[in-house]
């Protein structure tokens, strides 16, 4: 066992936090709470490019197509550095998480050379056109319908919960290639320009008041047949990599993000009055932030476990369920925590009254999507029975 | 960065796996509880020959000289095996506190002993309070004449000398007393965990040997809970991961309706969160044992960390077994309730989840660091 960083990679460390330092955008705060949505989206793609011309963009990818061929180590130091500096997100976030390495890994040279480059510079944005109205955690059970046409597909159907569908120039789509196939087999993914003719966008309002997701209808949207990712017909395995990825790496700045709201929660727990003393001083208070410290330290630990693992087998496995099920279920815990320390204040969204801009009721809301996006909880203890366990399927 | 155990370690492990399974396999676990002091003499032999009672002592006291890690990962299959009797305290307990508190004369008589398998300590601290703050003991010493009551003493009637934590002119000091001593009477407390026998030990103008006094008591105290808890929580990982395979195995073959209960995601899901907390408690351990080893400032919130989520996952890990089981999780013959009591027993000593949640926020919350002034008296002593 050895948690150090290798000298390299604490050089590599001590550069990013100096790049950061010097170029996190000072009014990020202010766009972040004040931006409509596209004003904040304009406002991140300049963001992304700017982290993309000094070399910081897709770190772990090859060097040839734009990446800077680093270690998956390396990668997540800096999507760590990032949110230790507060640093916005990066537009293109599902093409850079999961897309990408998608395409890394299935895709022809042309493909590559084609599609890398502008993910890494937020040229062109990605969004992933995977759930259907009848295809949500039965995933395999996907309608939309690719039929070729001489050189080309011909797809119909609908999308549905597409995040970021509002701003995407590309869709990296799952559809059924053979329509006498079913489930697993049968299924191709497919890379579809948004701006092709057939294809509508209609954003889906959620739960926190954010339109963050749409609905995507095709209508006779004409692909070239070369826009296949893998095989023709392979679709299920080229998109289960995808959701490996998603599983694997969408905590990784998470942590510190939980961690840097931990202390900030801790800040203010000691201005805030329970029960006639400050909160901090409250024993039934102190005991919530000791287990909300505990389960994101564990975070951490498991992280790194998981980190490891990767490195050693090369891809990320099903163990990454397992990440999935705690973080979520650990971040709607410590919201919970986080309104009951707040009380009455965790209500107000925004305005002088509310606590440091809504934030935090903004957070409580969100959260709710986290153990449904990207595979809800119980798929993920699906998985974790049958795949890891070696349990019977259960459907 | 490597967050797993290297070869050698794993080698370790299975070696220590292999002997327990020929040598305290569940039968055996089960003889030896229904004895009065859960102790065979003879595995005593066998696991000293390993050089395991040594494990992290060095070489010149008779020890094995090996890392905190190694030892997590022994004491994790020993909680797999549910070993029964006073490795823990015997080995990491009063073991590491003679290491801490002792001279070198001390060391050499008190620990040699242990390490070569001759002698089984433990150590006497909660009192009737039944607190695990160092603060909380009220015993006194009166010049080197000890006069009392401990509780919740592990293995004592089978230990060779007890390290006895009392005041002495108003502050903490370590004795160690000869369990034959004068004036001492060891009386069983029926409890729980029937493979782990608890005492109540009372002193009678006992004579007793100091070992320290003062600043140097309290840091060794301190550094002694913290290994014992990082062997514990390894322990409780071991027991967690057995009862998930117990369990994973009864939901593959126990059929209802026609078909392995397993096969229902009700008891899918159980045993899902059992990995989830077998896994986390595991990754908890393994960090606070490396944290010691390394001498990482943040080690004692580690410990923290790791003992209070490993004392909820064990009891949690035991209620989801004993479910997933039924009718048969709730019967005597399933070796379930075995796991669930070390489960109850492990999960009150050196502190339960509220108590090191309130250790934690002590740090994270109020802003004040563990021990440093115990911590710089111990590394003085230590290299001086």
């Amino acid at each position: 066992m050895d948690l150090n960083l290798t000298p390299t990679e604490l050089g590599f460390r001590d550069q990013v936090r100096a790049w950061l330092a010097a170029n996190v955008p000072a009014d990020w705060e202010k766009h972040r709470t004040e931006d409509e949505m596209l004003a904040r989206f304009e406002f991140l793609r300049d963001w992304q490019k700017k982290v993309f011309q000094a070399g910081w963009a897709g770190i772990a990818w090859p060097k040839e197509y734009g990446g800077r061929g680093a270690t998956l180590m390396e990668q997540v130091i800096f999507t760590e550095e990032m949110a230790r500096a507060g640093a916005p997100p990066l537009a293109n976030v599902l093409g850079l998480m999961l897309i990408g390495p998608t395409i890394i890994a299935f895709g022809t040279d042309a493909q590559k050379k084609r599609f890398l480059p502008n993910i890494l510079s937020a040229d062109e944005i990605w969004c992933q056109g995977f759930s259907e109205p009848n295809a949500g955690s039965d995933l395999a059970n996907v309608r939309t319908e690719a039929k070729l046409d001489g050189d080309h597909y011909v797809i119909n159907g609908q999308k549905v919960w597409t995040s970021y569908g509002w701003a995407a120039d590309w869709c990296a789509l799952l559809t059924r290639s053979d329509p006498n196939s079913a489930k697993h087999k049968g299924l191709s993914y497919i890379l579809v320009d948004m701006k092709s003719p057939g294809v509508e966008v209609r954003p889906l309002r959620q739960l926190t008041g954010e339109s963050e997701f749409c609905e995507l209808f095709f209508r006779d949207v004409r692909v070239p047949a070369e826009n296949v990712l893998g095989q023709v017909g392979d679709g299920w395995n080229v998109a289960l990599g995808t959701l490996m990825h998603e599983r694997a790496t969408l905590g990784a700045g998470m942590q510190v993000a939980f961690k840097r709201q931990f202390d900030r929660l801790v800040e203010l727990s000691h201005t805030i009055q329970r029960n006639g003393h400050t909160a901090a001083e409250d024993p039934v208070m102190r005991q919530k932030l000791a287990q909300s410290f505990i389960e994101i330290e564990i975070m951490r630990l498991n992280q790194m476990r998981a980190i490891t693992r990767i490195n050693q087998k090369g891809v990320p496995g099903p163990e990454g369920s397992i990440q999935k099920i705690f973080w979520t279920e650990l971040n709607q815990r410590f919201q919970q925590v986080a309104a009951e320390l707040l009380g009455p204040y965790v209500q107000l969204t925004k305005g002088d009254r509310a606590i440091d801009d809504g934030g935090w009721a903004y957070s409580f809301l969100r959260t709710r999507g986290n153990t449904i996006e990207a595979g809800t909880s119980e798929i993920q203890r699906n998985i974790v029975g049958h795949f890891v366990l070696g349990l019977p399927k259960s459907y | 960065m490597q967050f797993g155990l290297t070869e050698t370690q794993t080698t370790l492990k299975n070696t220590v796996r292999k002997f327990l399974a020929a040598e305290c396999p569940p039968a055996e676990v089960r003889k030896q509880m229904e004895t009065e002091t859960a102790f065979d003499a003879a595995l005593w032999r066998k696991i000293a020959e390993q050089g395991w009672t040594g494990i992290i002592f060095p070489e010149e006291y008779g020890g094995f000289g090996m890392g905190m890690v190694e030892m997590a990962a022994t004491l994790e299959e020993m909680g797999r095996a549910l070993l029964p009797g006073p490795f823990s305290s015997t080995v990491l307990l009063a073991g590491s506190l003679v290491e801490a508190a002792g001279n070198d004369g001390q060391k050499k008589q008190y620990l040699g002993s242990i390490c070569r398998g001759e002698a089984k300590a433990t150590v006497a601290l909660l009192e009737d309070s039944a607190s695990w703050s160092r603060d909380a003991v009220q015993m006194k010493a009166t010049g080197l004449t000890l006069n009392g009551r401990k509780l919740f003493v592990p293995d004592a009637a089978v230990a060779d000398f007890l390290l006895v934590v009392a005041r002495m002119d108003g502050d903490l000091a370590v004795f160690v007393v000869p369990s034959n001593a004068k004036g001492l009477r060891i009386t069983n407390l029926p409890a729980m965990d029937a493979t782990r026998k608890l005492y109540e030990v009372t002193f009678d103008n006992v004579a007793a040997e100091l070992l320290a006094h003062g600043s140097h008591a309290r840091a060794a105290l301190d550094r002694a809970l913290d290994i014992a808890t990082v062997g514990l929580v390894a322990e409780m990982t071991g027991g967690m991961q057995r009862l998930l395979e117990i369990t994973v195995e009864y939901a593959k073959t126990r059929k209802q309706f026609g078909r392995a209960i397993g096969e229902f995601q009700a008891v899918q899901h159980q045993c899902a969160d059992m990995l989830v907390y077998t896994e986390s408690s595991r990754s908890a351990a393994y960090y606070a044992a490396y944290a010691i080893q390394e001498g990482i400032p943040e080690a004692r919130l580690a410990v923290s960390v790791a003992k209070a989520y490993a004392s909820d996952a064990y009891r949690e890990v035991g209620n989801r077994a004993i479910q997933v089981h039924g009718g048969m999780g709730f019967t005597w013959e399933n070796d379930v309730h075995l796991f669930y009591r070390r489960a109850k027993a492990s999960e009150v000593a050196y502190g339960d989840a509220a108590f090191h949640r309130e250790r934690i926020a002590k740090v994270v919350v109020d802003g004040k660091v563990g021990s440093a002034e115990e911590e710089k008296v111990l590394a003085t002593d230590a290299h001086g």
